[in-house]
């Protein structure tokens, strides 16, 4: 892949340094001081009156996006979002302010040139219905003018890179389901490897099981790529799941907070920014932390030698009435009280399997669910690739338990 | 059996219908030659300026009179307007007021098919042309007209049918083509020669309608349904915004 770091000559001249605060930023007019280095995209002052609209658009917008990182621009309709956005690619042209990409002002570049550098995905993908999937990929190289054989060598990298089947390339978009659209569209957007991708409500056309499956299959490609990412949604939920950093936009384009998503759901700073994430805020910032994360207790544990009376005491220690039954550190299932009476090792009793088990990456708030629709009000944390519907699998390790005051601690502390 | 069906059986069975400037063959292809350029000429007028009025999205009044007057002026006329005209600064009798009447034939379905299937182009495809760095005429090229030419080639279809059908009225200023039969067997008793004649304009008119429908297959794949062998220019959802011929 090109670099755009390397060969920008700003790079050479300027020390990398830290992205200065954004009110500094917002003070001093004239290109960032650490061009070409560590922020790859600067809006400054950015602001746009649509000719007859008695109030703007977008109102002195300051935003620095770092290089790698997903942005993620929410807030309602009339927002501004998708405006600010289009002014980064000069779709619309800013009344007043400038945005600096690398450390250059883009209404310095012809438009056509600044546009092919930078990818650029909308809702519906809108793919052009007479080429073939192959050939909506290669459109920017060919504007490009590249070698027939370098694009069709990117087509099929990018065709594996979003697990694209290779019979797709030749159909025409029409044949294609929507999420495949979606995905030939970031494949496009994508195609001369741009350092930079805005994304205008990519998802929002396709049902919610596939949309769930473009964001994970985003996040991973941008493990892989490391793009700067601009992200306009109004789902929430989206940008929380997607963004290292949310910039909340009120209504006439007014930034109420930008900050990554832990920040914004623990400490909104405004009553707008609290009503815009929703009242299950608490809810919603368990879906940003792991069961792994969690300070898991080691819970009523007896291994599968254990008497009958000493798997009671257990029970009397940590205020069940069941153990978790454990050979070594593999999970063999629990048992209850009343079915110690007749046996003299909780073996003989023979374990049943957990069915509230989650696994160290599940998310918290699916850790929540699992723990309020269990008998014992406990999920059984293991580490166990093979955990599904039925509870855990035979050689499944068990890590600890995990109880709604856990999660509470979690949240708040 | 009528009379005339008779009467045009002989007609075809006659070395005169076969042989000679006033044979079929020699007026059907002076017939088809004065369609050809009329429905060329029209296309060079009618497509640059209905891909430009829909590029900008501006016009569409303009397309909607242009299809409307094609409608109400009856060729006819047009060709008895033009003709003193025609005598008087030397263009004469036959080709060119014959080429003139067709070709005001033919703009208006071009011209309003061309226009519409260009603004008409997706919107979201036109943004994404545009935001991966395309210029105007680029859109244009690589976008707009090849995402148009359904809608085009319904239009051209329209007319080249319209203006088979209609150069028959050039055999009245004097233009030799199929036409030429059904007019002088006006006045004469035997009615086999006007009845080939009009046989033989249905049968190119419908010869000229099928060429388009296969060219359309052909260069529109990307409409075509897997395994159907599907009319995308007269059928379909586009073929509804074709206007009516007149």
């Amino acid at each position: 892949m090109r670099d755009r770091q390397a060969s920008a000559p700003a790079d050479v001249a300027v020390p990398v340094g830290a992205p200065p605060p954004v009110a500094e930023i917002g003070a001093e007019p004239g290109p960032p001081a650490d061009a070409g280095g560590q922020v790859a995209l600067r809006l400054d002052r950015l602001t746009k009156v649509y000719p007859g609209a008695s109030r703007p658009a977008v109102d002195g917008l300051d935003l620095t996006v770092p290089r790698g990182e997903l942005v993620a621009l929410v807030g309602p309709s009339g927002c501004g979002k998708t405006t600010t956005l289009k002014m980064i690619n000069r779709l619309v042209e800013p009344t007043s302010g400038t945005v600096w990409l690398d450390g250059v002002d883009v209404r310095s570049l012809p438009v056509h040139e600044l546009r092919r550098g930078i990818g650029y995905v909308i809702q519906q993908a809108g793919l052009f219905p007479h080429r073939k999937v192959r050939d909506n990929i290669a459109t920017v190289p060919r504007l490009l003018g590249w070698p027939r054989r370098r694009i069709d060598d990117r087509v099929h990298e990018l065709a594996e890179l979003l697990d694209l089947d290779p019979d797709l390339l030749d159909r025409y978009p029409a044949a294609l389901s929507g999420g495949q659209q979606q995905r030939v569209g970031v494949a496009r957007a994508l195609a001369a490897d741009p350092p930079v991708l805005l994304m205008d409500e990519p998802y929002s056309a396709v049902d919610p099981i596939v949309r769930a499956r473009l964001q994970d299959e985003l996040m991973a490609l941008q493990r892989r790529v490391h793009k700067t990412i601009v992200l306009v949604t109004h789902d929430i939920d989206e940008a929380i799941k997607l963004a290292d950093r949310i910039a909340v936009l009120n209504v006439g384009g007014v930034l109420e907070q930008v900050g990554p998503p832990e920040d914004l759901l623990r400490e909104p700073a405004t009553d707008f920014v609290a009503d815009f994430l929703g009242e299950d805020r608490g809810i919603k910032r368990l879906s940003l932390l792991r069961v792994g994360s969690a300070a898991l207790r080691r819970g009523p544990v007896v291994g599968t030698a254990a008497s009958a009376d000493e798997a009671r005491q257990v029970m009397a220690r940590e205020g069940t009435d069941w153990v978790v039954v454990c050979a070594g550190d593999r999970l063999r299932g629990w048992v209850g009280a009343d079915e110690l009476d007749r046996v003299a090792t909780v073996a003989d009793a023979e374990p049943r399997r957990f069915a509230a088990v989650v696994r160290a990456d599940t998310t918290l708030r699916s850790a929540l669910d699992v723990i309020v629709t269990s008998r014992s009000r406990v999920a059984v944390v293991v580490d166990d690739p093979h955990a599904g519907a039925a509870g855990a699998s035979p050689d499944a390790r068990y890590l600890g338990i995990l109880t709604l005051d856990d999660l509470a601690e979690g949240v708040t502390g | 059996m009528s009379g005339a069906l008779g009467d045009m059986w002989d007609y075809l069975r006659s070395s005169e219908a076969w042989s000679g400037r006033n044979g079929l063959p020699a007026l059907a292809w002076a017939h088809l030659r004065v369609s050809a350029v009329a429905v060329l000429v029209a296309a060079a007028v009618a497509i640059p300026a209905g891909v430009l009025l829909g590029h900008v999205k501006r016009g569409a009044l303009l397309a909607v009179s242009v299809v409307n007057i094609g409608r109400a002026v009856p060729s006819f006329a047009v060709l008895a307007l033009l003709l003193p005209f025609s005598l008087r600064y030397g263009f004469g009798l036959g080709f060119w007021p014959t080429i003139v009447a067709l070709v005001l034939l033919a703009v208006p379905p071009i011209f309003t098919n061309t226009y519409t299937g260009v603004r008409d182009v997706p919107a979201d495809a036109v943004e994404a042309a545009q935001g991966m760095g395309m210029r105007g005429g680029e859109l244009v090229r690589r976008v707009e007209l090849p995402v148009a030419l359904p809608l085009v080639l319904t239009g051209l279809r329209v007319s080249a049918v319209q203006v088979v059908a209609t150069a028959t009225l050039g055999a009245l200023v004097g233009y030799r083509n199929l036409g030429t039969l059904i007019v002088t067997g006006f006045t004469s008793p035997n009615k086999g020669r006007m009845l080939a004649g009009a046989v033989a304009v249905a049968l190119l008119a419908l010869a000229v309608d099928a060429i388009f429908a296969l060219a359309a297959r052909l260069l529109v794949p990307w409409r075509r349904k897997p395994g159907r062998w599907a009319d995308a220019a007269v059928a379909g959802p586009d073929g509804g915004a074709a206007p009516a011929a007149p």
